[in-house]
């Protein structure tokens, strides 16, 4: 076959792969590096998942609360992750995300501001002080648009310098990658296709960068639209490298469920931060009694004390509504099972009785006018439904903490943003997210360019590979006897949604796995209608094996994992154990089967631990790890 | 639970193609794009259609329904009747790729062609001090998602191929009115910019896309009117206005809406249900069948007018070598507003709750 002949070939030193957050900062990164970059992506230009993010983007620099620094941020990350987190990730994030949102503003993003000028921060669950720099409810939007607006404007230096805006950074939207290619274990190229003309395109370079986000498209319900089929944590483990903390997906607790056009969809924790409080169909705010241990001393025990908080936050502790997304998505759980939920099987988030109709427009203008618009909902007038609903992976790509390059066996893989772990550990503050896609998108792409920068010789893409990647991609065209990839979705969404959801129990599992090994099967047979142009179905059909394979090593370690922590709860073990605490679960490819290995986690720093309270500790740490810790402290005494 | 409802979807590429009807379950609560999800899971599995936040957010997926743009993802199956066909059609001002799915690269070739934001020289990252009031008028603009339903609607550029060249439309008015007001920006030329490098003058405020806009931007009261303003403060600035004869390199003189027409920049044509001609303006008599089947609205098709153009065949740009004051009428000359209701075919939202 001489299919390769029909294949666009480009030649570059950094691939990206993904234009999201974390995508855009690393390819302008590689740029700045004076490296000929690539940016891909399955949508248009600017429209990736990061436009959804509302909230706001969490970095400690105390233009509001002048006692946040980075060693609170730190700690509030590491509790928010049940200490589960790469402490080193954690720490850099806390240390430069301040940096990289005051550098959006030389790109010309426009924060709200507080009285002095500043960038104005918001209150969001888990964080200490006010911390999350906003735009209303458009964070993401903002993020995107800024980082756009950046490459466009290295894309008007190249124009003036060299003719042509495409001279060192050209991005190809609408294209989906379907392969990484390798020479040895380098990595040597990319390969995919046009989604709007079906045809392929071959991407020859020494560094990629994944960036590709999340995984929440193999759940039912789920605020992640459809590009969210775990692309790069499968190029990844295809290419060689390890996924870790796969068993940690967040659920967010507060996703509408009522009426259908809006199922998913998520109302933003400031509705909670501006004053909404949850109550069931008894009218109780059923908070106050789903606050666990780890968390009592932080967080008000009466009414009236929570109430005051929102006035007076130094003398009162936080209202229970605030507490970290898997425990307030746990306490929804309950409610609802105790047969106290509203008729759409959630609870009621109410705000309209709390605050009035203007200063709720003022405060919340896009999620007034979106429940508006889609479902004729008033949120000023009536309280919401809203229940739990799949929002973000905590596991991916196992990674140099420093420079994002992949684990495993593959060299010239680096990873930023969601696909990405580690980071979060086992369950991740909100507003963390944004700020961690520009801390390690900054980073991956700066290692990536200097990584291309230290080759000799160039990786050779191999013949043989691309014939197999066209084949793989063309078969599902090709084939009339599979099934729709759209049934396939579903079954695969309905065992992932029934089996490997919020509350996970060891029968429920192993069934999972069964399942998945029966899909498998199905979907190595799946069939797509229609030609290659444009062809959603043969899109699906392709990303199948992605999201299976995803949803196996899921499945795996949330089997193996025999503890309940952060975005991981088993029914059968409540409990979180200090033992788990040590291992990392990780997911490499063997073959075409998933092999799970257990890992240490690294260990902290002497000056990081000793940020912590050792009464905080003893929740976290073994025996032996709090004995270490002692004499620590006894030798600093000294 | 659902009943059933009629759908119309035109299917094709750039070869061609037609409206075909569909019969689908329409549940409560459901919007458009969920209709067109539910087709492609079961009759029509290719069937290509953009989308990503299904939220309102993402600006993927516009497309014409009843002739109107909008988002498919915000609009409610509960605002046409049950025995109402639903007409879906892709953006018409845009080369289609397939099916709802158009090539929409001339917004970003314009995105582009915008200078980007200068950061001021000497301050430095983290010191950015701006006040709340001042920025808000520029993140008004910053709400865009870039859906691009205005550039589609206004007529400068939907039936007229050859004003793509030279006008930027309103997306990217409105990204110059935001740096133009951006109270940290260096450069001191965006009204100017505006005027001479994007086509400001070809509009002529007809409010279209204002209407369309689904982040409710007041694209042209807030963002192109202020422009235009300024642009023709200086005009008539007698210094100016000298200075302006003597052409700068690179700078085309071209018209602009004079005081008088800001006046009465409210002009009949721009009352409810608005002046945009689907078949109209067009010169091309498939366009103006597809026009025909795509938009319902029962009523003759205007014979299309030629606009006034030079003997380029492109509209004349320079208001010195123009026979008229003001900007040509893009609707030809012999088109008197208001218009008869009859010759109206531009939807108002609220006019689909009436059906
Ligand atoms: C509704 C919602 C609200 C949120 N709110 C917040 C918040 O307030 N604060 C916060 O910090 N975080 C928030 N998050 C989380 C945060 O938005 C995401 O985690 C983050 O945007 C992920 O960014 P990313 O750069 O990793 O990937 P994305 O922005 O998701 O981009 C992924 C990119 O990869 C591309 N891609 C994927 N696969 C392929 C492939 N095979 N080939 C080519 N390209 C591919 C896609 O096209 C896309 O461009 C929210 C998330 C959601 C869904
Ligand atoms: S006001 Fe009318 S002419 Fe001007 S940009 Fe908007 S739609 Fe076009
Ligand atoms: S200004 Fe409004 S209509 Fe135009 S692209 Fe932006 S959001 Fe869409
Ligand atoms: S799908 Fe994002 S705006 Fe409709």
């Amino acid at each position: 076959m001489t299919t390769t002949t029909r294949i666009e070939r480009h030649h570059y030193d950094v691939v990206v792969i993904g234009a999201g957050g974390a995508g855009l900062r690393a390819a302008i990164e590689a740029r700045l590096a004076g490296k000929k970059t690539a940016i891909i992506s399955k949508s248009l230009f600017g429209k990736a998942h990061t436009v959804m993010a509302e909230g706001g983007a969490a970095a400690a620099m105390g233009n509001v609360n002048s006692r946040d620094s980075w060693q609170v941020h730190f700690r509030d990350t590491m509790r928010g992750g049940k200490f589960l987190n790469n402490f080193r990730m954690a720490e850099l994030h806390a240390k430069e995300s301040p940096q990289r949102i005051w550098e959006l503003e030389t790109y010309g993003a426009l924060f709200d501001r507080t009285k002095d000028g500043k960038i104005s921060q918001r209150n969001f669950g888990g964080h200490e002080y006010p911390r999350l720099a906003h735009v209303g409810d458009r964070t993401g939007l903002e993020l995107i648009r800024t980082l756009q607006q950046k490459i466009v404007s290295l894309q008007q230096e190249d124009h003036r310098e060299f003719g042509s805006y495409d001279a060192r950074i050209k991005v190809f939207s609408e294209t989906t990658i379907t392969e990484l290619l390798l020479d040895g274990d380098r990595i040597a190229g990319a390969f995919g296709y046009y989604r709007e003309s079906g045809e392929f395109i071959l991407f020859e370079a020494p560094a990629v960068v994944l960036a590709t986000g999340g995984v929440g498209r193999s759940y039912k319900v789920t605020s992640n639209s459809w590009e969210y089929t775990g692309d790069g944590h499968a190029l990844a483990l295809r290419a060689g490298a390890t996924l870790i903390n796969m068993e940690f997906l967040q659920f967010h607790p507060t996703g509408m469920v009522w009426p259908p056009s809006v199922k998913g969809i998520l109302v933003t924790e400031s509705v909670r931060g501006d004053g909404g409080v949850l109550k069931n169909s008894d009218g109780k705010r059923f908070m106050f009694d789903y606050v666990p241990d780890v968390f009592r001393k932080q967080y008000a025990e009466t009414e009236e004390e929570a109430d005051r908080w929102y006035t007076d936050p130094d003398n009162n502790r936080r209202p229970p509504e605030l507490l970290p997304r898997d425990e307030v998505a746990r306490a929804i759980n309950s409610e609802v099972k105790a047969g106290r939920g509203s008729p759409a099987g959630g609870v009621f988030l109410d705000i309209a009785s709390r605050r009035s109709s203007d200063e709720i427009r003022r405060r919340l203008p896009s999620m007034y006018h979106q429940f508006k618009e889609l479902a004729d909902v008033d949120i000023t007038a009536e309280p919401m439904e809203v229940g739990p609903t799949c929002h973000y992976v905590m596991g991916g790509v196992e990674v140099d903490p420093d420079s994002g390059a992949a684990f495993g066996h593959v060299r010239g893989l680096f990873a930023a943003g969601e696909v990405s772990g580690g980071m979060h550990g086992s369950n991740r503050l909100g507003g963390n997210s944004l700020s961690d896609l520009l801390v390690f998108g900054k980073r991956a792409g700066g290692h990536a360019a200097s990584y291309a920068d230290g080759l000799d010789a160039r990786p050779k893409v191999g013949v043989d590979a691309v014939e197999a990647a066209v084949e793989t991609a063309l078969a599902p065209l090709q084939r009339d006897t599979g099934e729709s990839p759209y049934v396939l979705q579903q079954d695969l969404q309905a065992v992932m949604g029934d089996l490997v959801g919020i509350i996970r129990r060891e029968g429920e599992l192993a069934d999972a796995l069964g399942r998945l090994a029966e899909l498998r099967e199905r979907v190595a047979k799946v069939s797509a209608a229609g030609g290659r142009r444009y062809n959603p179905g043969w899109h699906l059909a392709l990303d199948l094996r992605n999201m299976l394979v995803v949803s196996e090593c899921t499945a795996k370690a949330a089997l193996e994992r025999q503890e309940s922590r952060g975005g991981h709860t088993r029914e059968d073990y409540p409990a979180m154990e200090p033992k788990w605490r040590q291992v990392n679960l990780v997911c490499a490819l063997d073959g075409d089967t998933v092999r799970l290995t257990r890992k240490p986690l690294p260990k902290m720093r002497a000056e990081l631990i000793g940020l912590f309270d050792r009464a905080e500790l003893a929740k976290y740490l073994t025996d032996e790890e709090l004995a270490e810790f002692d004499a620590l402290a006894e030798e600093a005494g000294n | 639970m659902g009943t059933k409802r009629q759908f119309r979807i035109w299917r094709g590429d750039e070869n061609g193609g037609d409206l075909q009807d569909y019969t689908v379950e329409v549940n409560e609560g459901e919007v458009v794009l969920d209709i067109i999800h539910r087709l492609q899971a079961t009759d029509a599995p290719d069937l290509a259609c953009r989308w990503n936040c299904k939220a309102g957010k993402c600006g993927s997926c516009s497309m014409e329904i009843n002739g109107m743009p909008k988002l498919g993802c915000m609009t409610r199956m509960s605002t046409f009747t049950e025995d109402e066909t639903v007409t879906v059609t892709p953006l018409r001002t845009f080369p289609v790729i397939r099916d709802l799915v158009t090539d929409v690269s001339f917004n970003y070739e314009k995105a582009r062609e915008t200078p980007a934001f200068a950061p001021p020289a000497d301050v430095a990252p983290g010191d950015y001090r701006m006040q709340q009031v001042d920025v808000e008028r520029s993140q008004e603009f910053r709400k865009c998602i870039e859906c691009f339903l205005c550039q589609t609607v206004c007529h400068v550029v939907r039936d007229h191929e050859e004003n793509k060249q030279a006008f930027s439309g309103p997306r990217y008015f409105i990204r110059a009115a935001e740096l133009d007001m951006h109270p940290l920006d260096a450069r001191t030329d965006r009204k100017e910019y505006a005027q001479a490098e994007q086509g400001l003058g070809f509009c002529n405020i007809t409010k279209c896309c204002t209407e369309v806009c689904p982040e409710h931007i007041k694209i042209t009261d807030n963002g192109i009117i202020p422009m235009k303003e300024r642009v023709v403060d200086r005009r008539y600035d007698p210094l100016v206005w000298l200075g302006s004869k003597i052409f700068r390199r690179g700078e085309t003189p071209q018209t602009s809406v004079t005081t008088a027409r800001q006046g009465s920049a409210t002009p009949p044509s721009t009352s409810r249900g608005g002046t945009h001609s689907h078949a109209g303006g067009s010169h091309d008599p498939h366009a103006e069948a597809q026009a025909q089947s795509g938009v319902n609205w029962h009523r003759e098709v205007p014979h299309p007018t030629a606009p006034a153009v030079d003997d380029r065949g492109r509209l004349p740009l320079t208001e010195l070598t123009f026979d008229r004051a003001a900007a040509p009428s893009p609707f030809g000359d012999d088109v008197t507003f208001p218009l008869p209701p009859e010759h109206l075919n531009f939807a108002h939202p609220e006019q689909d709750d009436k059906h």
